[in-house]
């Protein structure tokens, strides 16, 4: 689907003639990301980290691909393989670095893409599959990027293995016998890293998969953009290329500075020192800790210290997997018939207070476990499900929304503020 | 239904950790956590200006050199160095001869060529450093039950690891008296933190004690190109060799590094400057 004034791909070329009368993929791709999407004029900076999104897995597919080749999923020699790759393999130094921090970058331009949709409500009808299959993403990658980690077989490889697949042994009853059979083994070796290297280097694939459905997705109803009102007009649009593509232009240039500037000044500040250490089953780091963009999630994992009619261990899986899982119903918990956070004066405060909340679990996750540092865990965890299960149900029933702009180009035209009689203007 | 379910189970998460934190607290004040000697006498490590510090930081040919002299002289009697090739060495300015022959100075496992038994022939440049020990019980045998481990990665295996390598060596230092920072004195207040027979004291140390006894003094190696012979020098070098050992492509990479960021910046400037002409009659 499109609106009715996107233009028409008209080949100027014979070969692209021909080629797209035969297979109408020059039209597709026109209509997918050339000048055959019309795109709201007012899209801000931050509708630029789903194409960064997708340049940063390309970047980690085609590092990766290149790390594979010569690297060996061996328990007795997969880390002496990543050193070789430092040391011998042409500019294996750089692969490694870039496949290492990359998946950092991804990550974090993923996080600030999800923050954005949490901000402009991008999750709310009628886009709620491009969120829902946004979110299956975002587990494709926590699952690859946890077995990434654990392929160089250091200490915190090794024992990230083996706090994680633990997770499974929570279950009551089949638990342990689920671990057993996840690993391989009792505890995490040859066979679990054999299985873990398959699997990277699958769900990539499926993620590219997902992310294909993720797009289509989204061109069925159009990009939202922040003042959450729908397009109406052509003077609400711009086409997509050559606007957008030159404002993503400018995002690829800021995010491959923060990555360079890892990769060549930093490589190992986002690393754990200890993974430089083969793995050694029988010897236990003194942390623990996964990679930070896993420390919210842990953090909510170490909140639950109390036994009530389940185990803790059981309430802090169940809770982390919870924390991730309750944002499928998003759609359906925020009731709001206003997208834009912007227009929604008591829900804009909570959702600040979330955002600062995930920061905080994020430190607490990585700090020693002092009772002070505990009590935070619990206090921020509290936060974390009240806001979703209880405070935004409740928020989007009572709230007042400041009146929206009528159309996009008024917004952009007068200023923020809107002249529509009632907020519920917005279907 | 959606919502209800929600309710219920947010309630239920809240509940649990009400109770969690309910304990935490109660646990707090009945019983505050004791300090421990690690936490308190365990010190963070000096700061060293090294030659390769920085955005434009290289390493110092001259002072690996002697880091490697000192290394083959002290360092190498317990600890390998196995992930490191001769020929690696002539990054350090040596040439292929002179790799030749310190390749040699080390014997490498081999074969008998008459007899196939286990054997051991002079290094060449395409081997590596060999392991010290044949495996972890002959090097815990030899050494009061630890293992002395390999330094090859330890510049990044640890935090802060060339500065910690430099600190500890350096750090040694007689318990009685020990005061940290806040000028506590570490037997006053932990009795029990003693030193064990068998351990050494370095603050430096996670545990504060470590089975190797101070390794480097005044003096023990003989410097030929007029570098004064100080324990001060030898921790310094040996760290910036193991600093080189742990990454020998740094200096590459930093190089790489400046001309990526400055062709990086340029293309932002070009990219915003595209946007905005592009942009010109749309206000956005």
């Amino acid at each position: 689907m499109s609106f009715p004034w996107a233009k028409q791909y008209e080949p100027k070329h014979p070969v692209m003639k021909w080629v797209d009368d035969r297979l109408p993929l020059p039209r597709f791709v026109y209509n997918a990301v050339g000048a055959g999407y019309p795109v709201p004029r007012n899209l801000n900076y931050f509708w630029n980290f789903g194409v960064l999104a997708g340049m940063f897995l390309a970047f980690q597919l085609v590092t990766g691909i290149v790390l594979a080749m010569h690297y060996a999923a061996n328990a007795g020699i997969a880390f002496d393989s990543v050193e070789h790759i430092m040391r011998d393999v042409n500019a294996g130094w750089f692969l490694r670095y870039a496949h290492a921090n990359g998946a950092s970058m991804f990550l974090l331009v993923v996080y600030i893409h999800i923050a954005r949709g949490l901000w402009y409500g991008s999750y709310k009808a009628p886009r709620e599959m491009v969120w829902l299959l946004g979110v299956v993403i975002f587990l494709l990658m926590m699952a690859t990027a946890f077995m990434g980690y654990v392929l160089p077989w250091g200490q915190m490889s090794f024992w990230g293995a083996q706090v994680i697949t633990g997770f499974f042994s929570a279950i009551p009853g089949v638990g342990e016998t689920i671990r057993v059979w996840l690993l391989g083994g009792f505890a995490p070796d040859n066979a679990a890293l054999n299985r873990f290297f398959s699997l990277h280097y699958l769900l990539p694939f499926v993620i590219v998969g997902v992310v294909i459905l993720h797009i289509w997705a989204l061109h069925i109803p159009g990009s939202s953009n922040p003042t959450g009102v729908e397009v109406k007009s052509e003077q609400d649009t711009v086409p997509f290329h050559p606007y957008y593509t030159a404002k993503d232009g400018v995002g690829v240039g800021v995010a491959l500075l923060v990555f360079a500037a890892l990769i060549f000044f930093a490589p190992n500040m986002l690393g754990h020192p200890d993974n430089y250490v083969p793995a050694n089953p029988l010897s236990t780091p003194a942390h623990i800790v996964p990679e930070w963009y896993f420390l919210p999630f842990y953090a909510i994992l170490k909140s639950f210290t109390i036994d009530f009619i389940f185990p803790a261990k059981l309430w802090g899986v169940l809770a982390m997997f919870g924390s991730i899982l309750l944002l499928f119903f998003l759609p359906w918990l925020d009731t709001s018939p206003v997208r834009s956070a912007n227009y929604r004066p008591t829900y804009k405060w909570f959702l600040l207070v979330l955002l600062v909340d995930v920061l905080v679990l994020g430190y607490i996750g990585g700090a020693s476990p002092t009772p002070g540092v505990i009590l935070i865990g619990q206090i921020a965890t509290v936060y974390y499900f009240l806001h979703f299960l209880v405070i935004l149900p409740i928020v989007s029933a009572m709230e007042r929304p400041r009146p929206l702009p009528n159309s996009i180009t008024e917004a952009v035209l007068g200023g923020k503020g809107g002249t529509a009689q009632t907020a519920l203007a917005a279907e | 239904m959606v919502r209800i379910g929600g309710f219920i189970v947010g309630v239920g998460f809240v509940f649990a950790l009400l109770l969690g934190i309910f304990d935490t607290v109660y646990n707090w004040i009945k019983e505050p956590p004791a300090a421990t000697a690690e936490h308190e006498f365990h010190a963070h490590p000096k700061k060293v200006d090294f030659s390769f510090n920085g955005f434009f930081g290289k390493y110092d040919n001259r002072q690996l050199q002697r880091g490697l002299q000192v290394y083959k002289e002290v360092c190498a009697a317990c600890h390998s160095l196995r992930l490191v090739s001769f020929r690696d060495l002539e990054a350090l300015g040596y040439s292929e001869g002179q790799v030749k022959t310190i390749a040699k100075g080390f014997q490498v496992p081999s074969l008998n060529p008459e007899t196939g038994e286990p054997a051991t022939r002079d290094g060449s440049p395409a081997d590596r450093f060999p392991l010290v020990y044949a495996n972890d019980v002959a090097a815990r045998a030899a050494n009061n039950n630890a293992i002395p481990p390999d330094l090859s990665l330890m510049a990044k295996a640890r935090h802060d690891g060339s500065n910690y390598v430099y600190s500890l060596l350096t750090g040694y230092k007689d318990q009685k008296g020990y005061k940290n920072e806040k000028g506590e004195e570490l037997l006053k207040h932990f009795p029990e933190a003693k030193t064990p027979e068998g351990l050494h004291f370095n603050p430096y140390f996670a545990t504060l004690n470590l089975a190797m006894a101070q390794p480097l003094k005044d003096g023990q190696v003989t410097y030929s190109d007029g570098t004064a012979a100080t324990l001060d020098n030898y921790a310094k070098d040996v760290s910036a060799f193991l600093t080189w050992t742990a990454e020998p492509k740094m200096e590459a990479r930093k190089t790489a590094g400046l001309a990526t960021l400055i062709f990086l910046v340029i293309f932002c400037f070009l990219a915003y400057g595209a946007k905005k002409q592009i942009w010109r009659n749309v206000k956005d």
